[in-house]
């Protein structure tokens, strides 16, 4: 029994797949890892990567905040932001990092702290998960060969 | 017979009208592009928390008491309604008819000795509320053309205290569900207490939107961290999320009627001309030959008398030459 899974922001419906085997989700309280016939539950996402595995692929996603509904049959996940890997614009999120950190450097002004920590997390998640899905794709190609 | 002067004039009022409509209808056609995109595009988040919500809300017993949003009052006698319609006119009867789905809605589900309190978005529903006397408890009119989440805040605080504090044991949000640029729909739907809903009128159940089933087969939810924490984030948010959805559905409704309503005003206005422009040519060509039959008839008639003297004259010359 497959897992339905759909991933939407306020903005727009980022992704469904109607056939996943397993869903890993960054809880609040740690990582969530749901296989199907998982007991119904709600829970708050904090930021990081949301794996969805179907076969031998596997979607990664980029997801900062929201909340989770998990069924039997159904994971619904309603993220303040979620970014598809494949989206990731490496450029701009390093443009992003370089100005937070700039801006931590310089001494922001305090009731920005917080915004600004947030951005340079958001950046760095972002840039680790672009590297990661990269180097994942060659070394998939490897296995391939042999 | 108006004159042409009469007719020049008001074929030249008829196409000022036409450019304005045109214009309006433009207007209204790239607002209502956007107001559509915006629409649909936090939609189908819209409809999953819609889902989440029921689900929460269909839990066994326990649940209803961990959040106060999801307590149902017994008695039920007080209704608050959000109604959402326009700042301006000129929508075809987009606000007519939203209003008269509020009102009907709310006269049917009123048993008698309730009371119902209203709170508007939108000058038109307000003043014809006011019309009828209804109690308007609060307004939120001219809200900005592309209104964010953000904006939905106050409103959403306001229906909140509204349930809270007793002043409503529920609350329903009366907006215009937009189905395509032609078709829109008048639609109720139920806020406050986020609790699975049973209408008897079938009057009333004419105008409320179908909920999404619960799907958890009556199963309880684990709740990571605590049910009280999560509940206390997401109820809120979700109910802002609502208002939010149903003010995008209204604005996308209102600029595809108020287009729809323009454009037949302009085909009108064009239709009128064209009319007005045969009544004018018509009138023109009447005035051309009455003119020419006064100078036709002048000389007739002068012919006339001339016949008459010269006949006279022979008669005289005949009467000599006897």
């Amino acid at each position: 029994m497959p897992i339905h899974v759909e991933v939407v922001t306020q903005e727009r419906r980022v992704l469904v797949v109607p056939d996943a085997d397993m869903v890993i989700l960054p809880g609040r309280e740690g990582v969530l890892g749901v296989l199907p016939r998982h007991t119904p539950l709600l829970t708050m996402l904090d930021a990081g990567e949301l794996r969805i595995k179907r076969g031998g692929t596997e979607e990664i996603l980029v997801v900062y905040g929201g909340i989770v509904e998990i069924r039997p049959e159904k994971v619904i996940v309603l993220a303040d932001i979620a970014e598809h890997s494949s989206e990731i614009n490496l450029e701009l999120a390093e443009a992003a990092r370089r100005r937070a950190e700039e801006m931590m450097r310089k001494g922001p002004p305090p009731d920005e702290i917080a915004a600004i920590r947030q951005e340079l997390r958001r950046a760095e998640l972002s840039i680790r998960v672009h590297r990661r899905t990269q180097s994942r794709a060659g070394s998939v190609r490897i296995r391939d060969e042999q | 017979m108006p004159n042409v002067r009469e007719i020049r004039n008001r074929i030249k009022s008829v196409k000022n009208i036409g450019q304005v409509t045109r214009a309006l209808e433009a207007v209204s056609a790239s607002r209502s592009r956007k107001a559509q995109q915006q629409a649909l595009a936090s939609r189908a988040y819209a409809q999953q928390a819609w889902e989440v919500l029921v689900n929460v809300a269909s839990q066994g017993g326990a649940t209803a008491l961990l959040h106060p949003l999801l307590q149902v009052r017994s008695n039920g006698q007080k209704i608050t309604i959000l109604l959402i319609s326009g700042d301006r006119g000129l929508a075809g009867a987009y606000n007519t008819n939203i209003v008269r789905a509020a009102t009907t809605f709310a006269s049917e589900q009123c048993s008698p000795g309730c009371q119902i309190r209203w709170i508007v978005i939108g000058r038109k529903g307000r003043d014809m509320l006011w019309r009828l006397k209804a109690d308007i408890v609060s307004e939120f009119s001219h809200l900005p053309p592309e209104p964010s989440i953000v904006t939905c805040g106050p409103i959403a605080q306001t229906i909140i205290d509204e349930f809270l504090t007793g002043r409503a044991d529920q609350v329903f949000i009366a907006y215009t569900d937009f189905i395509n640029t032609l078709t829109q729909k008048p639609v109720v739907i139920n806020l406050l207490p986020l609790k699975p809903f049973q209408v008897e009128s079938p009057l009333a159940r004419r105008y409320i939107k179908a909920e999404p089933t619960a799907t958890t087969q009556g199963r309880e939810y684990l709740y990571e961290p605590s049910a009280s924490e999560i509940l206390d984030e997401m109820l809120p948010r979700f109910t802002q999320l609502q208002i939010y959805q149903a003010i995008l559905e209204s604005l996308a409704s209102e600029h595809s009627a108020r287009m729809i309503a323009m454009r037949n005003a302009s085909e009108n206005a064009e239709a009128l001309a064209a009319d007005l422009q045969l009544s004018f040519n018509k009138a023109r060509q009447l005035a051309i030959t009455s003119e020419i039959l006064d100078i036709v008839g002048g000389v007739e008639a002068l012919r006339g008398q001339a016949e008459q003297v010269v006949s006279q004259m022979r008669q005289e010359e005949m009467a000599v030459s006897l």
